[in-house]
């Protein structure tokens, strides 16, 4: 924006209240600051993760027990509503509400099938053994997974918000931006899991 | 204040058309106390920051001077040890968290957008959210005096494991992690619309670098909030898991490494004490050029040496755990960074002793707490350099060596350049001026008691006075510099004093004086272009910026010759503040209702779980009312004086700014509000 004369800035206002410096929507930088404050919230987590895996107090750890095709799939189905969402986007953008309802539906249905599959997983943990006070493993292991967990399930709520608001007849293809800002916290909470999935099933235990 | 006596006569006349929602509609400015509670005005809010962290100022100076009583003479039982933990605990909290932070955020508030030519920050309602958070925090963390057992006693650090249940059984120390929680909310959604509001609703020609010094450091502290919170925040989270859900985060019985909690504490840590003090040199960078009437020596060396301590303020933070048995390798390079981030911050000293060079120098109280900042911080980042040869500091550590150089860096260098920003930016705030006279008494007597206090102690320290004992015996040779320190501080205490006496003063003599005017300071920057107070909405037109200090070459214009001729005085080039009809975003409840939700989540996390429920739903729901109120844009669509940036706060509904309160509702509603 430094190249932009002061004139053509002042232009630019007059006819369009909803310039902003950027070029970007507030809204819209907002959330890339916030998603920005989160890269650190989970840094911290994974770090904790990482430090203690192996520290079972000889009881049992979490990667002695975890049962990676089971994980790997609900991973897979969290990664396919990424694509989901994108095309609730993509009909909104073309105006086309009722596909955007629908593909908003389906994206949570995936994230649902995706917190169910942690709550499975927790639950047999649990009952093999591991509780979230057994040992410095298991408490870093249940609070990582369970904060990106609560991130999920917000999504979820987000999700749902949006497509009782399209229901409405509030959420319209003139607003289609709020469907981008929620896909992106929704791309981030799926992006961070690839790295958590990497970190505590794929990087083996020494 | 000159504020609230305003009539709100720019909004309190609209009518607000009837929405399908009707339940849920904005408040209406009355021109009464309640306006300050639904207020979403960043000027209120800033001075309602100011006026919370002045309280919290009364309350952690207190605590010091119950300190510094107990150490007044050996071997005294003023103070039982147990006591003496929790008043010390709670005196670096209250001043850090409760008082310097909040009191940096005041200005920002008040005066970024005014600097950068905004009507108001991008998220006012965030921006309410940001303060009623961080008192209903405050406050909370403050309870646990009363039903709390007792205020945390592990020291501001609280390092584990003595903040374990253990060691600390009472719930003081579930206290200040939850209270901190809330708090980091607060400024965390702060630094997410600060940034956004520097970065986005710029007037037009407010390039980056035309950008005054005070809204740069503002904005670098912004961004280190941004990324320093969550850090303290999964520290917190791991802390409070490990007291009230027994998790095994921090029990070295249990094969948990203590460390892990010193790590996350001074990643947060060290970048906290550039939050503390990067507002002050900010301050001062606006105030000494005033004063010496000429620019700021050297604008982008000292922009860039304030972004090179944002940046090396992160490769800091094992300096604080030199004993801790980090490593040769990790102390030699921690103990390398430290002494390379004191070249960015002797930059600002030598650039500001520049500006001072050859100027006219007017020493108002303003001047005189400014210049009095940059050599106490200068005393104290001496000091520093000191810790950071890791055998010196082997020995300096834990003892009141390094108490003496965090006040002399924080009070000498944060405090004192508050204090100036107080004094210079009072008439624009309120309209009138704090009395000089009784500001340079002021000004002598805390500088004096403040040397009297924090001096004598890097005495002590080198004798080998141990940090937080509550007593000494008599015969190490402690006695004398004890009590010139406790001494001194009751002088601080009174200069504080002096200085709220001056406030009551200088508002009942103010009826008698002439008013300051736009300008009384000839300044520079873009806030002294509009009249004293600054009217509701800050521009009459958003001004069209054509170069760095655009306001002062209003006034003056730079012959060839090099000569300064005025070309045009105060009253003629500053706006008139007589606009109608300017559209400002509506007042909303919900940021208050949403923030009283948040303590009881906590008192219910530690005494009953069914208060979580009501704090919960209390929460969630100000969440769904917040972004389901109407947007009230009554002049939507006709009768804008100025389509300008303040239409940008109607875009405040999108509420993604902090923890995991994302609420889509929000925006959606937003849209529909400005459809």
């Amino acid at each position: 924006m430094t190249s932009m004369t002061a004139e053509a800035a002042a232009v630019s206002h007059d006819h369009d209240p909803h310039a902003t410096n950027t070029g970007i929507s507030n809204t819209k930088l907002a959330m890339w600051l916030f998603l920005s404050t989160e890269c650190l919230l989970f840094g911290g987590l994974i770090s904790t993760y990482l430090l203690y895996k192996t520290r079972g107090n000889g009881q049992v750890l979490p990667t002695d027990i975890f049962d990676i095709m089971f994980t790997s799939v609900s991973s897979f189905v969290l990664l396919a509503s990424s694509l989901t969402m994108v095309l609730a986007l993509s009909a909104a953008v073309r105006g086309d509400m009722h596909r955007t309802r629908v593909w908003l539906m389906v994206t949570a249905l995936l994230g649902a099938v995706f917190i169910g599959g942690q709550v499975y997983e927790f639950t047999s943990f649990y009952y093999e053994g591991l509780g979230y006070t057994t040992n410095p493993a298991a408490s870093a292991f249940y609070t990582l997974t369970g904060f990106h967990g609560i991130h999920v399930s917000l999504g979820l709520l987000m999700l749902m918000s949006l497509f009782v608001a399209a229901g409405q007849g509030k959420l319209t293809a003139k607003n289609h931006e709020t469907i981008e800002i929620v896909g992106l916290y929704w791309h981030f909470v799926d992006v961070v899991w690839i790295f958590i999935f990497t970190v505590i099933y794929l990087i083996p235990a020494e | 204040m000159a504020i609230t006596e305003e009539p709100l006569a720019l909004t309190s006349g609209e009518t607000f058309a009837e929405r399908p929602l009707g339940v849920l509609t904005r408040p209406q400015p009355k021109g009464t106390w309640r306006d300050w509670l639904s207020s979403v005005d960043h000027k209120k809010i800033g001075i309602m920051y100011g006026v919370a962290a002045m309280f919290f100022f009364l309350v952690g100076g207190a605590e010091a001077l119950l300190i510094r009583t107990q150490l007044a003479f050996p071997d005294q039982g003023f103070l039982s040890a147990e006591v003496y933990n929790q008043i010390f605990t709670m005196h670096g909290v209250t001043m850090i968290f409760l008082f310097v932070m909040p009191l940096a955020a005041a200005f920002a508030n008040y005066l970024i957008p005014l600097q950068i030519g905004a009507r108001d920050v991008a998220f006012p309602r965030l921006n309410a959210l940001s303060f009623w958070v961080w008192l209903s925090g405050a406050i909370f963390l403050n309870t646990s005096w009363i039903v709390g057992g007792g205020g945390a006693d592990c020291g501001w650090f609280c390092y584990a494991p003595n903040s374990g249940v253990t060691f600390s059984p009472t719930n003081g120390v579930d206290f200040y992690a939850i209270g901190l929680l809330i708090a980091g909310i607060a400024s965390l959604v702060s630094a997410v619309n600060l940034i956004v509001t520097v970065l986005n609703m710029r007037a037009p020609g407010m390039t980056l670098f035309r950008m005054p010094v005070l809204t740069w450091m503002l904005l670098v502290t912004q961004f280190l909030l941004a990324f320093a919170l969550p850090v303290i925040t999964v520290a917190l989270f791991l802390l409070i898991f490990d007291r009230l859900f027994d998790s095994q985060f921090f029990d070295p019985a249990a094969g948990a490494d203590p460390l892990l909690w010193q790590h996350l504490f001074w990643i947060f840590g060290h970048p906290e004490v550039y939050i503390i003090i990067l507002p002050s040199f900010g301050i001062i960078s606006e105030v000494i050029p005033a004063f010496s009437r000429k620019p700021i020596f050297g604008y982008t060396f000292m922009v860039f040496s304030g972004i090179a301590i944002g940046f090396m303020g992160w490769g800091v933070w094992a300096h604080h755990m030199f004993v801790s048995g980090i490593g040769p390798i990790s102390v030699a390079a921690f103990s390398l960074a430290t002494m390379f981030i004191a070249v960015p911050t002797g930059v600002k000293i030598l650039n500001w002793l520049a500006t001072m060079w050859g100027g006219q120098l007017r020493f108002t109280t303003a001047m005189l707490f400014a210049v009095g900042t940059v050599a106490m911080f200068t005393i104290g980042g001496l000091s520093g350099v000191t810790h950071s040869l890791a055998p010196a500091d082997t020995q300096q550590t834990d003892t009141y060596y390094i108490v003496a150089h965090f006040h002399y860096v924080i009070f000498g260098g944060g405090v004192l350049g508050l204090f100036a920003g107080i004094y210079f930016w009072w008439p624009k705030v309120f309209g009138h001026f704090l009395n000089e006279k009784r500001g340079r008494l002021h000004f002598w007597s805390m500088l004096v008691g403040f040397n009297l206090t924090f001096g004598p102690m890097h005495v002590l320290g080198l004798q080998g006075m141990s940090r937080r004992i509550d007593t000494y015996s008599a015969g190490f040779g402690f006695e004398f510099w004890n009590l010139v320190s406790t001494i001194g501080s009751y002088l601080l205490g009174l200069s504080v004093l002096y200085f709220l006496y001056n406030v009551w003063r200088s508002k009942k003599e103010a009826v008698n004086l002439p008013a300051p005017g736009p300008d009384p300071w000839d300044a520079r920057s873009l806030e002294w272009s509009v009249p004293s107070p600054t009217p509701e909405h800050n521009f009459d037109v958003i001004p069209v910026i054509e170069s760095q200090d655009d306001w002062w070459f209003r006034k003056y214009s730079i012959e060839d010759d090099g000569s300064v001729v005025r070309v045009a005085s105060v009253e003629e080039a500053a706006q008139k503040g007589d606009a109608t009809g300017v559209h400002l975003p509506s007042p909303s409840f919900w940021p208050l209702v949403l923030a009283v939700g948040l303590p009881l989540i906590g008192y219910g996390l530690i005494f009953n779980l069914w208060l979580c429920v009501i704090g919960g739903l209390l929460t969630g729901g100000a969440m769904y009312a917040w972004a389901l109120e109407p947007v009230d844009d009554p002049d939507a669509g006709h009768g804008h004086d100025d389509h300008g940036h303040d239409d940008h706060g109607d875009d405040d509904h999108g509420d993604d700014g902090h923890g995991d309160d994302d609420d889509p509702v929000a925006v959606a509603a937003d849209s529909e509000g400005e459809a």
